[in-house]
């Protein structure tokens, strides 16, 4: 879905958010509340430029709104893979970015995530995955590499990933899987706004997404884990 | 000297910490390893290629953890992750007095992709929540596979960066940047142009890292010890006046190096006379120079307390 339409579906009640090189910024009304809106679209791969944009959109929100929920549009192929952006840290770029988003929420801001087209590793770690809570169109892609690539890497055969893939999410690229080991906290399929609204009211601070996976039969090991290490006790069966 | 580069992560940890005090939290003998890996047929540890745990440093409660690059690099899996969320949310819950991160990764182990990939954002929020709680958190870089991917990023999100030259830190690999946009873009063999792009020295001399150390384990400990007490002094909570300083500084970096490609050209720009002869320059000397044309945004931390020498050769 291109972003125009989508924030028509999601902003029944109006918002200024213009393009400016594949990044996204503006406000919009949500149920008469005012929400900043940050974001990429054009699959663009994130670089430097395009993550410090981003940070410096948030801390201009964190400045002059305080409070003010803040959504972010997720549309990337991933981190840009130039040896300019390596020189020059892009990684500090990322985590500059997922700082100031972290900030944020700390100083009060709700921070939804919303993939609406595509997310891969790098452009999608330190932007909804660090929101508050993220979600997802129902035709989104998310992954970290497909199959093919997956099967090059691990020299696992892809019919033999295709297989596992069918009851195993971790194997596996798309929204459905995401959702089942607690990345993602919803998939949005009618009423947009409605359901933005919704995760606006709900949302809150603490990292559940490791229950969250427990409880959906995604991630089974990941909660028990850190609440053995956590609490001192053994890992109990899952 | 006592090499910290070749080490594995369990001879680094007694290396680092005061010695016998370290407690593992979920040891080997637990036998909780990847269900993934196995599912595959591919090779399992008992620890999943991470030690995290309690111990002493220089008599304070520091929790810590190492990864193990020797098992598939050092990536982050579902275990692995989850393992060092537990150790920094039980450093909060038990008031640590510092968390040490002895990293060394590829990033999201991609044999279990989805799961690592969410693991190490999970990773990343954890050591933010334990900065929240006064906690300062430091990340040593200096084992032979770097620290990349989604632990390059997670390691900035620390209070404290500590290098060896030795150590790498980026996102992408070479290798994943030559296979994408060909070896004109990146010529991964070309050793010397990745350690001018990744190495420590490059990073200290843009900011990305605050401390540079010889590679010696006694090294890596003392600059531990002072960063523990420069960020208990200072506060280790993330705060806006930082965030807006790192945002001009990240502004800055990119306006000043516009159009250029070669890292000794960026160090040029520094004002460095001799770009081509930093490479070669010993630790003492670097560090001269590098006082006079690094860029950090932090005031500069006192130089590492040096134990008061012996004057036998004065």
């Amino acid at each position: 879905m291109d972003w125009q339409t989508l924030a028509t579906q999601l902003f029944p009640g109006g918002h200024d958010i213009t393009e400016r090189d594949n990044f996204l910024s503006g406000s919009a009304q949500v149920d008469a509340q005012a929400v900043d809106v940050i974001g990429t679209t054009g699959h663009v791969p994130i670089g430097i430029e395009i993550a410090l944009a981003q940070a410096q959109a948030i801390l201009k929100t964190v400045q002059t709104n305080p409070g003010r929920p803040i959504l972010i549009l997720v549309d990337t192929q991933g981190q840009r893979l130039r040896h300019r952006d390596e020189m020059l840290g892009i990684n500090s770029y990322m985590a500059h970015l997922g700082k100031c988003v972290d900030l944020a929420r700390r100083k009060g801001h709700t921070v939804i995530g919303l993939v609406y087209d595509q997310a891969l590793s790098g452009g999608f770690i330190t932007s909804g995955l660090i929101a508050s809570a993220c979600f997802a169109l129902p035709q989104a892609t998310i992954r970290v590499m497909g199959l093919p690539a997956m099967a090059r890497i691990t020299k696992v055969p892809e019919e033999r990933l295709s297989e596992l893939a069918r009851d195993n999410p971790v194997f596996a690229p798309g929204p459905e899987n995401y959702l089942r080991m607690g990345g993602l906290h919803g998939i949005w399929e009618h009423d947009l706004a409605g359901e933005l609204a919704r995760a606006l009211r709900e949302c809150g601070a603490e990292d559940e997404r490791m229950a969250l996976g427990h409880a959906r039969g995604g991630r089974m090991l990941a909660h028990p884990v850190a609440q053995a290490v956590r609490t001192g006790s053994d890992v109990r069966p899952a | 000297m006592s090499s910290y580069l070749e080490l594995t992560a369990r001879q680094r940890i007694p290396a680092i910490f005061d010695s016998g005090s370290f407690e593992e939290f979920l040891p080997p003998s637990s036998r909780v390893a990847s269900p993934h890996l196995a599912q595959l047929d591919a090779p399992v540890s008992f620890d999943d290629g991470v030690v995290v745990g309690r111990g002493l440093l220089g008599g304070q409660v520091v929790f810590g953890a190492a990864q193990e690059g020797g098992f598939m690099g050092g990536a982050v899996g579902e275990v692995h992750g989850a393992k060092l969320v537990g150790m920094l949310r039980r450093a909060v819950d038990e008031g640590a007095q510092a968390v040490l991160l002895l990293l060394e990764s590829g990033g999201v182990r991609l044999h279990e992709a989805n799961a690592g990939l969410i693991a190490v954002s999970e990773v990343m929020r954890a050591m933010l929540d334990a900065r929240e709680a006064g906690i300062p958190v430091i990340a040593v870089i200096g084992g032979s596979n770097g620290c990349f991917g989604g632990m390059g990023i997670s390691a900035r999100c620390a209070n404290t960066v500590i290098m060896s030259e030795e150590g790498r830190l980026a996102m992408s690999g070479p290798e994943v940047i030559e296979t994408a946009n060909g070896v004109e873009e990146f010529d991964s063999r070309d050793r010397a142009l990745v350690w001018r792009t990744t190495g420590g020295k490059h990073r200290y001399l843009l900011g990305d890292c605050q401390v540079l150390v010889p590679d010696d384990t006694a090294a890596f400990r003392a600059a531990a010890l002072q960063a523990i007490a420069d960020v208990a002094a200072g506060g280790a909570q993330l705060t806006l006046e930082d965030l807006l300083a790192e945002q001009g500084m990240l502004a800055r970096r990119l306006a000043d190096t516009e159009g250029l490609a070669e890292p000794m050209d960026v160090w040029k720009g520094l004002g460095i006379p001799d770009p081509a002869g930093v490479p070669m320059l010993e630790a003492e000397a670097f560090m001269a120079l590098a006082a006079r044309h690094r860029l950090d945004y932090r005031p500069a931390p006192q130089a590492a307390a040096q134990p008061a020498t012996p004057t036998g050769e004065q």
